[in-house]
C-alpha cells in the first residue's frame, strides 16, 4: 500500500538555506513515528514540508497521495499540524478557539465538547481566556484544535513541551487513540524518555538528512 | 458562492468577537481618534475658525491614522501565535477569509466614524444640515468600504514582516490618498463648509461626483482583494 | 546574446546601445541648450521641457514595465523568477527617474515662479507615484530574492499600477478646485514650434534607449546574482549535511 508519507532526496529551502538537504523516509498508515535529532537538524522543517507549508524544490515528496512538488496546498486540509506556536487567539476562550477551528472544517458542537473532555479542558477551564492559561494548558488547547479536525495525518512539533505529568498522560492517550482509529502520527520531540515508548519507529534527523 | 459567504461569516464573527472581548478597539483606538481631534485643536487656534473650515480634512486624517491601528491589530492577532498557519491549513477559501476580515474591519471603521462624527459635533461645533445628511452617510459608508478593503489587502501584505509597523503606513497611506481627497470633498459639500475665503460654499450637489470616485475605489479594492488573497496568504 | 560572466554584464549589443545613448544624449543637450530658441514667456526654463517630458515618459514606462512583469510572474503558466527580476529592476529605474522628474520640476518651478513646490496636480501625482514606488522597493527589501518576495511584490506592483488612474483622477479633481485661473499651467504657454517638437521627439527616443540600456544591465546583474545563488545551493547542501553533530 502507498505510504502516507513518501520522501526521497527531498530538499526544502528557507530562503537560500537548505533546511532539508535530501531527506529519504517513508511513513506508513497507522504508524507513530518519532523524529529525533539535535537542534537545527531540520525537524520543524520536515513537519512543515509534510504539512504542505514549506515547498520542496528537489527530489520526490508525496503525502496522502498528494504530490508536494506540484500542489502542496491541496494536502493541507487533510493533515493537522501542531507547530512551535500554538495558533490560538489569546483574547478568546478555550472553547471559542476550538469551536472556531472546528467550524472551519464543519465539525459539530458535540465534537468540540468531546475533544475538550478528552484533553482535560472542560468545565471552568473551557471558558477561560487563553491569555490567562498556563503554557501547558495552551498547548493542550492547541492540540484540541487539531484533534477536532480528525485529520488522517498528525504532524506534531514538540507536543509535550510545557506540559505537566497529567497533561502528558492526556496527550499520549489521545495520540494512541488516534493511531488505533487509523490516523498516522509523525512527531518531533526532545523528551525522549516520554516519546520513545510512544513510537513504533524512530527517524534520526541530523544536518537536514535522515541518518 | 455560498461557501465563500460561510467562511466570511466565520472569520468576521471571530474577528469581531476578539474585539468585543478585548475591547482594545472600543477603548484604545477610539480614544486615540478623539485624541487626534484634540491635538488638531491644540495645533490650530480653535477660536479663529480654522478648525471649522478644516473639519472635513481633519476628520478623515483622524480616520486614516486610526485605520493604521485597526488594521495592525486585526492582523497582529493572526501572527502573534501563528494562527495564520492555522488559517492556511484549514482549507478555507482565501476569498472568504478576505471577505471576513474586510467585513470586520468595515464594522470597526463605521463605529469609529460614528464616534468621530459625534466628536466633531461636540468639539468643533460642526452642524450637520439636513440637506447634506444623505450625502454624508453615503460618502462615509463608501469611504469606509474602500479603506477597509485596502486595509485588508495591505495588512495581509505586510503581515508577519519584521518591519510591519513602519511598512504598513508607507504602503497604505499613499494608496488611500484618493479616499482622503474624495471623502473630504464630499464632507465639505455635505456640511456646507466654507473651505476658502475666496470660494463660495460648496453645494450638496457638488459632493456626489466624489461619491462616485469613492465607489470606484471601493469596488476595485474589494475585487482586487478577492482575487489576490490566496496568493497573499502564502508564507 | 549570452553574458560573459567573467567580464560583467556588458555585451557587444549593450555597448553599442550605450554608445548610441551617449551620442544621442550629447546631441540632445546641444539642441536643447543652443539650437532651441529661448521661449518668449518662459525664457531659458523652456529648455527643460523636453527633458521634463521625457523623464515623465520614462517614469511611466518603468512603472508600466513593473506592472507587466508582475502580471507575467503571477500567471502560473509564465511564472519565472526572471519576471520578478525585471519588475524589480524597472521599479528601481522608475524611482530614479521619478526623483529626477521631481527635482527638475522643482528647478523649473523655481526658475519660472520662484517657488520650489507647487501643489499642482501633475507634481503632486508624481510625488504620490514616487511614494508608491518607494513602498514597493521597501517591501522587496524586507526579504532576500525568493519566491515569497516575488509573489508579494508582484501583487503590490499590479495593485499600485492599477491605482495610478484613480490617484491621477482624484488629484486632478482636487487640483482643479484650488487652482486660481491666473496661474499658468506648467507648460501651458510654451510654443510648440518645429525645433521644440524635434527636441521632444529626440529626447523621447534617447530616454527610451536609456531605459533599455539600464534595464539590460540591471536585469543581467540580478540574473548573475541568482545564478550565483543557485550554484551555491549544492555547496550549501553539502555544508549542511556536514553539519551533523554526530
Amino acid at each position: 500500500m502507498q505510504p502516507v508519507i513518501h520522501l526521497r532526496d527531498a530538499v526544502a529551502l528557507h530562503g537560500r538555506f537548505p533546511a532539508l538537504a535530501g531527506v529519504t523516509a517513508d511513513v506508513h498508515d497507522g504508524e507513530i513515528v518519532l523524529v529525533r535529532g539535535p537542534n537545527g537538524a531540520g525537524k520543524t522543517s520536515l513537519l512543515r514540508v509534510c504539512a504542505g507549508l514549506l515547498p520542496v524544490v528537489r527530489g520526490e515528496a508525496s503525502v496522502l497521495g498528494f504530490d508536494l512538488t506540484k500542489d502542496a496546498v491541496a494536502v493541507r486540509a487533510q493533515v493537522g499540524l501542531l507547530g512551535h506556536a500554538n495558533g490560538l487567539y489569546s483574547d478568546l476562550t478555550v472553547r471559542d478557539n476550538v469551536a472556531f477551528w472546528a467550524a472551519c472544517v464543519g465539525a459539530s458542537a458535540n465534537e468540540v465538547v468531546a475533544v475538550l473532555d478528552e484533553l482535560g479542558l472542560s468545565g471552568r477551564l473551557a471558558d477561560t481566556v487563553v491569555d490567562k492559561l498556563s503554557t501547558g494548558q495552551r498547548r493542550r488547547t492547541a492540540l484540541a484544535s487539531l484533534l477536532v479536525r480528525r485529520p488522517r495525518l498528525w504532524l506534531l512539533d514538540e507536543p509535550h513541551a510545557g506540559l505537566d505529568a497529567v497533561g502528558r498522560d492526556l496527550v499520549d492517550a489521545a495520540l494512541r487513540r488516534a493511531a488505533e482509529a487509523g490516523a498516522t502520527v509523525l512527531f518531533a520531540s526532545h523528551e525522549l524518555d516520554r516519546a520513545e515508548p510512544l513510537a513504533h519507529r524512530v527517524l534520526e534527523l541530523d544536518g537536514g538528512v535522515v541518518r | 458562492m455560498k461557501a465563500l459567504l460561510r467562511v466570511a461569516r466565520l472569520i468576521a464573527a471571530k474577528d469581531l468577537r476578539i474585539e468585543r472581548r478585548s475591547r482594545v478597539a472600543i477603548t484604545q483606538i477610539v480614544g486615540f481618534a478623539v485624541l487626534v481631534l484634540f491635538l488638531f485643536a491644540f495645533a490650530f487656534d480653535p477660536t479663529r475658525g480654522v478648525l471649522a473650515r478644516a473639519t472635513p480634512g481633519l476628520f478623515w486624517i483622524a480616520v486614516l491614522l486610526s485605520l493604521l491601528l485597526v488594521v495592525g491589530r486585526n492582523f497582529a492577532a493572526e501572527t502573534a501565535d501563528g494562527a495564520l498557519d492555522g488559517l492556511r491549513m484549514a482549507g478555507l477559501e482565501p476569498g472568504g477569509i478576505f471577505l471576513g476580515k474586510f467585513i470586520a474591519l468595515l464594522v470597526e471603521l463605521l463605529a469609529l466614524v460614528v464616534v468621530l462624527l459625534a466628536g466633531v459635533v461636540v468639539f468643533y461645533d460642526t452642524e450637520i444640515p439636513a440637506a447634506g445628511a444623505v450625502l454624508l452617510v453615503t460618502s462615509a459608508f463608501l469611504a469606509c468600504t474602500g479603506l477597509a478593503a485596502a486595509g485588508t489587502v495591505y495588512g495581509a501584505l505586510s503581515a508577519g514582516v519584521r518591519v510591519r509597523e513602519t511598512l504598513l503606513p508607507l504602503l497604505l497611506l499613499p494608496v488611500v490618498a484618493p479616499v482622503l481627497i474624495g471623502a473630504t470633498r464630499a464632507f465639505e459639500a455635505a456640511l456646507g463648509t466654507p473651505s476658502d475665503d475666496r470660494r463660495a460654499v460648496a453645494s450638496v450637489a457638488e459632493g456626489w461626483p466624489w461619491v462616485a470616485l469613492l465607489g470606484v475605489f471601493a469596488v476595485m479594492f474589494v475585487a482586487g482583494g478577492l482575487l489576490s488573497f490566496g496568493t497573499l496568504l502564502e508564507d | 546574446m549570452s553574458t560573459s560572466e567573467a567580464s560583467g554584464t556588458g555585451t557587444r549589443g549593450s555597448r553599442i546601445l550605450g554608445a548610441l545613448v551617449l551620442i544621442g544624449g550629447a546631441v540632445l543637450l546641444v539642441v536643447v541648450g543652443f539650437v532651441l530658441p529661448a521661449d518668449e514667456v518662459q525664457r531659458d526654463a523652456a529648455r527643460l521641457l523636453p527633458l521634463h517630458v521625457a523623464t515623465a515618459w520614462l517614469a511611466y514606462v518603468a512603472f508600466f514595465g513593473t506592472a507587466i512583469a508582475s502580471i507575467f510572474y503571477l500567471i502560473p503558466r509564465t511564472r519565472s523568477l526572471a519576471w520578478d527580476r525585471i519588475a524589480g529592476a524597472s521599479a528601481e529605474i522608475g524611482v530614479l527617474f521619478l526623483s529626477l522628474l521631481i527635482a527638475v520640476g522643482m528647478i523649473w518651478g523655481n526658475l519660472t515662479w520662484g517657488v520650489f513646490w507647487r501643489w499642482d496636480p501633475r507634481l503632486t501625482t508624481t510625488a504620490l507615484l514616487l511614494l508608491l514606488f518607494i513602498g514597493y522597493l521597501a517591501l522587496r527589501n524586507v526579504d532576500g530574492a525568493s519566491e515569497r518576495r516575488a509573489r508579494r511584490s508582484a501583487i503590490l506592483g499590479v495593485i499600485s499600477f492599477l491605482f495610478v488612474p484613480i490617484v491621477h483622477k482624484s488629484v486632478e479633481w482636487w487640483g482643479s478646485l484650488h487652482q486660481a485661473p491666473s496661474v499658468a499651467k506648467l507648460d501651458g504657454d510654451i510654443e510648440l514650434d518645429d525645433s521644440m517638437l524635434f527636441s521632444l521627439f529626440l529626447s523621447l527616443v534617447v530616454f527610451s534607449l536609456l531605459y533599455v540600456w539600464l534595464m539590460l544591465h540591471r536585469v543581467r546583474l540580478a540574473r548573475l546574482e541568482a545564478m550565483h545563488d543557485a550554484r551555491g545551493l549544492d555547496s550549501a547542501i553539502a555544508a549542511r549535511t556536514a553539519e551533523a553533530v554526530r
